[in-house]
């Protein structure tokens, strides 16, 4: 059986403003928007509600009522980005949060309510909280969410429906908080059907005559704006689903801001953590937890967050990803202790949760008695080039294999794993430099006759006289890859001994060739 | 009884060197043949499990240096292995590797301008890996001391280009090298370059003597130059 807790904010948008700007907290204000040329109210805080100003009004109405009102811009997208941001925090809650229209959150909280001692302790706690803040909010939990978001908005002072109770503890509400949409809720009024126990023994058949079609907008309404949003989301869904879904004969299903990693350990505590041990041994705690579990059935971790839940609101986060699958709690570890310290604690962390992100089967390798070096599949090697990236970037570890190509920069190419078999073999008929430059450097060169290696030759300002070489060896450019001037290479070597790979880029013939050094030969 | 005589005195060097802090390899396969330079090293053995550094004053003996490490490491890589090669400045062209008998696959290279010795001494401490390469320009007695330990303990071999360095000072490594590119010499005064030809120096080994040669690598192994004269000559004979 499933709970459901939903969050309304009345004024979300004003308590927003209202908690960076403590000095409003005590007078009216409003937000406008700009509106077909007048300034509409879309919120309005409770102290101008007092006083009949309420949102969809124009600014000028709401300041004959009151001259002395504050207006305020109200800037666009405010609300979701907002209800985004809460439903973050919310996750201390109930690990499936959705923001519902511009006024309010839905909780998944089956499972959860028991961990704070049951649903009126549930209920408690997150108004409680949320006050701290400064937000003002009514939470009701219920089996289905269209009764839960019934009572949050329209309840008098009750705010848990008992499971199974949904049918009783809605009959006295009126039927907008079925979430109908405008037409169908004034016309039920112009009926006479004010409350949901006016109609809610309707048989089927005679509503769905009346209002089945209704979704069909025949009239343009201009009613409040801010809540158009919601309108436009609910206005397709028909009276008899609403009924259904509020009664629960209809499941209703929610899509989670943040959806939970299957893989997911959580440790809240009791008191703020602010130090890196504290951080450290609550990570060695979530790790043997998470990889325990991984061991058992199998799977290792490709990648891994752990956010840090503060106690101000904000979260930090920290990820790393591995190699190799592993599920071995103390390498998991050190990767993670090499990022603790860009952690910043604020006034204290109260909930750490690690998730695996990325999940893979891991090959488990049979034990062996003697560990003698296995090569590239050995574990200590991935567990290493895993700790090397964390810090260096994995963009600096390279292996190479051939690639069938015959121009020397393109005869190589970076593997994308460990495990890659070369498809190739590598050419080794000619010899070729151990140390390649990374661009063929231009050099200033002396040759006797066309097609024979040069004489002498001057780089970076040092003469060497080559006294013995080997070549040329010609290789063209792959014409189906680039146009370009084949390019002739010696192998040549000068009176100290030392060995060079150069090249004469073009044909003798032609007056615009030129002279380069590409690699030192061992 | 001269024979005992020689036989105690090799075995008393064994302790002198066991009380001297040396540990003699496990692994016995592992043997690394470089002819007479052998006779330099304590128990006639090269010394794994240690860090080498290696002098380059130029490109051309980095790259020399570098050849030389290779062929060290085509024989510690025969069996299954893996080495990381971590440099700065140099760039490896990996095909050239294959000539001294080593699959290019079997190397991780990382490339980096920072956090160098940080990433070497990592590396030196796993022991999932037969060797690590690495170039660095700047070392102190401490930092030498750091690579060293984590070398010995995970019997690691290390290998450090110091690529222009600007101060030598006293380090805690096993040996320290320097090798020169020299002229190659073809047979006969055939047209073309010989084999690759090295001026090596051992400046520094602990529990050994320093010494300096000529090598050249012929045909997968390293030949001192007189050897290979006579060599060249024998092949000639034959030919003839």
């Amino acid at each position: 059986m499933k709970r459901f807790a939903t969050i309304w904010f009345p004024y979300l948008k004003t308590d927003w403003f209202s908690i960076r700007q403590p000095d409003l907290r005590d007078d009216a204000f409003v937000l406008v928007t700009p509106d077909h040329g007048r300034m509409l109210i879309t919120a309005a805080n409770e102290k101008a509600i007092e006083q009949s100003i309420y949102a969809g009004m124009v600014a000028a109405d709401a300041k004959a009522i009151r001259p002395s009102l504050t207006v305020i811009d109200d800037p666009p997208g405010l609300a979701q980005r907002l209800l985004k941001r809460i439903a973050g925090w919310c996750i201390r809650f109930s690990p499936c949060v959705t923001v519902d229209g511009d006024e309010g959150l839905i909780l998944d909280a089956t499972g959860c309510t028991h961990l704070w001692g049951g649903d009126a302790d549930y209920a408690n706690d997150i108004t409680a909280r949320f006050r701290k803040y400064g937000y003002t909010v009514r939470v009701a939990i219920a089996d289905t969410i269209g009764a839960a978001w019934a009572l949050s908005r329209y309840g008098k002072d009750e705010c848990i429906i008992e499971p199974g109770q949904q049918s009783a503890a809605l009959l006295c509400l009126p039927g907008a908080a079925l979430r109908l949409d405008n037409d169908t809720v004034e016309r039920l009024n112009k009926l006479g059907l004010r409350q949901v126990k006016d109609f809610i023994g309707i048989p089927k058949s005679a509503l769905r005559r009346r209002f089945g079609r209704s979704e069909v907008r025949s009239r343009k309404s201009d009613f409040r704006p801010q809540t158009s949003d919601l309108r436009l989301q609910t206005s397709h869904v028909g009276i008899i689903t609403r009924i259904n879904q509020a009664l629960g004969l209809e499941e209703e299903f929610i899509q989670p801001v943040h959806p939970p990693a299957p893989y997911q350990e959580r440790l809240p505590c009791l008191e703020p953590i602010v130090t890196a041990t504290g951080i450290e041994i609550a990570l060695q705690r979530l790790l043997d937890a998470l990889s325990k579990r991984l061991k058992q059935e199998g799977k290792g971790i490709r990648k891994a967050v752990l956010k840090c839940y503060r106690v101000d609101g904000k979260i930090e986060a920290i990820e790393i990803g591995t190699i190799r699958a592993s599920h071995h709690a103390e390498h998991l570890f050190r990767l993670f202790e090499l990022k603790i310290s860009s952690v910043e604690p604020g006034l204290g962390i109260e909930l750490f949760i690690l998730e695996a992100t990325k999940v893979e089967d891991h090959l488990s390798s049979q034990e062996t008695i003697w560990k003698s070096s296995g090569g590239l599949q050995d574990e200590r090697i991935s567990e290493l080039l895993d700790r090397l990236s964390t810090r260096i970037g994995v963009d600096s570890i390279r292996r190479y294999l051939p690639a069938e190509h015959y121009w020397p920069e393109r005869s190589v190419k970076a593997a994308l794993s460990l495990d890659e078999e070369a498809t190739t073999t590598w050419k080794v008929e000619r010899p070729r430099p151990l140390q390649l430059l990374s661009r063929p450097e231009p050099i200033e060169v002396m040759a006797p006759v066309p097609d024979y290696p040069p004489m002498n030759f001057r780089y970076k300002g040092k003469l060497h006289t080559i006294i013995k070489a080997d070549g040329p060896e010609r290789i063209e450019q792959e014409w189906w890859m680039e146009q370009g001037q084949h390019r002739d290479y010696y192998y040549a070597e000068d009176e100290e001994g030392c060995r060079y790979w150069l090249f004469r880029l073009g044909h003798y013939a032609d007056a615009s060739y030129k002279w380069f050094v590409h690699g030192y030969f061992i | 009884m001269p024979a005992l005589k020689a036989d105690i005195i090799t075995q008393l060097k064994k302790d002198i060197l066991a009380l001297q802090g040396f540990r003699p390899l496990v692994d016995a396969q592992q043997k690394i043949d470089l002819g007479t330079i052998n006779h330099s090293f304590p128990n006639l053995q090269f010394p794994l499990g240690v860090n080498h550094e290696f002098i380059c004053n130029s490109n051309e003996s980095l790259t020399a240096s570098s050849g030389f490490i290779a062929g060290i490491l085509s024989s510690l890589l025969q069996k299954a292995g893996a080495v990381v090669w971590i440099s700065s400045s140099q760039i490896i062209f990996p095909p050239a590797l294959v000539s001294f008998g080593i699959d290019p696959a079997q190397l991780i290279f990382i490339h980096l301008k920072k956090d160098i010795l940080w990433t070497i001494e990592e590396a030196l401490k796993c022991q999932g890996l037969v060797a690590v390469v690495g170039e660095v320009a700047s070392l102190d007695l401490a930092i030498s001391r750091r690579l060293q330990l984590a070398a010995e303990q995970s019997r690691v071999t290390g290998f450090l280009l110091r690529n222009n360095p600007r101060h030598l000072f006293t380090t805690a490594f096993t040996c320290r090298w320097q090798i020169q590119p020299l002229q190659s010499e073809t047979t006969d005064g055939l047209p073309g370059i010989g084999f690759p030809r090295w001026q090596v120096e051992l400046l520094k080994v602990r529990n050994g003597k320093p010494g300096a040669w000529q090598l050249e690598w012929v045909n997968g192994r390293f030949l001192p130059v007189a050897a290979t004269s006579s060599l060249h000559h024998d092949e000639h004979k034959q030919a003839v």
